[in-house]
């Protein structure tokens, strides 16, 4: 990517998210509580970090990207009010808005339910998952 | 009688039909009523973080309107479905810009501007567990109950009931005493344990052994941590308000192994099932 590219989509998620990570102090409270914890490459505070200086290449091919639940607990307890679970649902958003990209394409979900699962769980990961 | 307006969203009325069920004998049985919203649409299950994300917002403000329009306190059950109306409607007292683009949208649809008002945030969202505490109150309900519960109960709040606790205000987000409180009107015996506020893993239980095939990780493993907590802390029941909670906890139960295998099976049952059953 160019330098050109880089500032262009680092102000499209900024924009998408509506935070400011120029605001985080790396505390790494939002990675602490990250239930995801465990299985990222990348964890929030990196995250943050990395949208801030631009360093965006690799997180947009990250897998870790698809590891954020939307639990909230990050952006609960976030001291800055950065909320980093925006900035990871709006650089997931970047990726997937691309044509074919996304993670769970809707033909695909149907092949991963059960009888029991609730609805509520299919719309989620629709809405997540599927641009 | 004190109505309500009630929105069930898509789950309760399928597999969570028992959460449904629950809520609408013990509100007959406690005296008040819950009015189903006509054609309500489903909230999306999730609230959209995106800012740009609009129309993601439409199913929940048309029964936000709703329930303003008739000057009634919307109830919703669900977790998930409480979470995003709640934030759907926080968006109205603080961004102009969304407040604006639903309302263009709305403008669009003759059904949903018949009234010719545009929508300014004026409802009111609410959880049952709310109206008990605070429109039938639990020293009421304590009194209403005939057949106590008389187990060890485990609350499990997970995310969406309580987070963000500065828009939804429901209860302390890192503790919380709402359902514990529930527990103790309805005759049981809350058990207190550290990853009641923990997520269980929510849509990931999609990926679990497909896009996921490690078994250490995914919803599956994060709701056994929940389970293996509760029961060692002596719980027999663990409640919950969240249908997708309930489906994965459901499934770790499953895969106990170690000391907890060979123990009572612990149940999962939704808050209204039980408050059902005290009330009976």
């Amino acid at each position: 990517m160019t330098a050109e590219q880089i500032a262009e989509l680092k102000s499209e998620i900024i924009r998408i998210s509506g935070t400011n990570p120029k605001a985080c102090m790396q505390c790494g409270k939002c990675s602490g509580t990250c239930p995801s914890y465990d299985e990222m490459e990348y964890h929030p505070h990196q995250i943050v970090r990395m949208v801030e200086t631009g360093d965006l290449e690799p997180i947009l091919n990250s897998p870790s990207l698809y590891k954020c639940l939307s639990c909230l607990a990050c952006l609960e307890r976030c001291p800055r009010q950065v909320e980093p679970a925006k900035i990871v649902e709006a650089v997931r958003t970047v990726v997937e808005r691309q044509k074919e990209n996304n993670h769970l394409p809707k033909e695909k979900i149907r092949d991963f339910l059960d009888d029991d699962m609730p609805q509520q769980a299919i719309v989620s990961a629709m809405r997540k998952f599927s641009k | 009688m004190q109505k309500f307006s009630y929105y069930p969203g898509c789950t309760l009325k399928n597999k969570a039909s028992e959460l449904d069920l629950g809520a609408r004998e013990a509100a007959k049985i406690l005296g008040f009523e819950l009015e189903e919203i006509p054609e309500w649409q489903c909230c999306g299950g999730v609230y959209p973080l995106n800012k740009d994300e609009i129309t993601q917002k439409l199913g929940a403000v048309r029964a936000l309107k709703y329930a303003a329009n008739h000057g009634q306190k919307l109830v919703a059950l669900c977790s998930a479905c409480y979470n995003v109306l709640k934030q759907v409607n926080n968006d109205f007292a603080v961004d102009e810009e969304i407040k604006q683009k639903v309302n263009n949208y709305l403008a669009l649809n003759k059904s949903d501007y018949e009234d010719g008002n545009p929508y300014n945030g004026d409802a009111e969202v609410v959880h049952l567990l709310e109206v008990l505490r605070d429109d039938v109150g639990f020293d009421v309900l304590k009194s209403k109950v005939k057949n106590p519960v008389q187990k060890k109960i485990a609350a499990y709040y997970g995310c969406l009931l309580l987070r963000p606790s500065k828009i939804l205000k429901f209860d302390d987000a890192e503790n919380p005493t709402i359902l514990e409180n529930f527990i103790e009107a309805v005759g049981g015996e809350s058990v207190k344990y550290s990853m009641r506020n923990e997520c269980c893993g929510s849509y990931e239980c999609l990926e679990d052994g497909n896009t996921n095939p490690n078994t250490e990780f995914g919803a599956a493993s994060k709701s056994e941590k929940i389970i293996k907590d509760a029961v060692s802390h002596g719980a027999e029941i663990i409640i919950t308000a969240c249908p997708l909670c309930m489906y994965n906890l459901k499934k770790a139960i499953n895969n106990l192994d170690g000391e907890f295998a060979g123990r009572p099976k612990i149940e999962i049952k939704y808050f209204t099932e039980i408050l059902c059953e005290a009330l009976k």
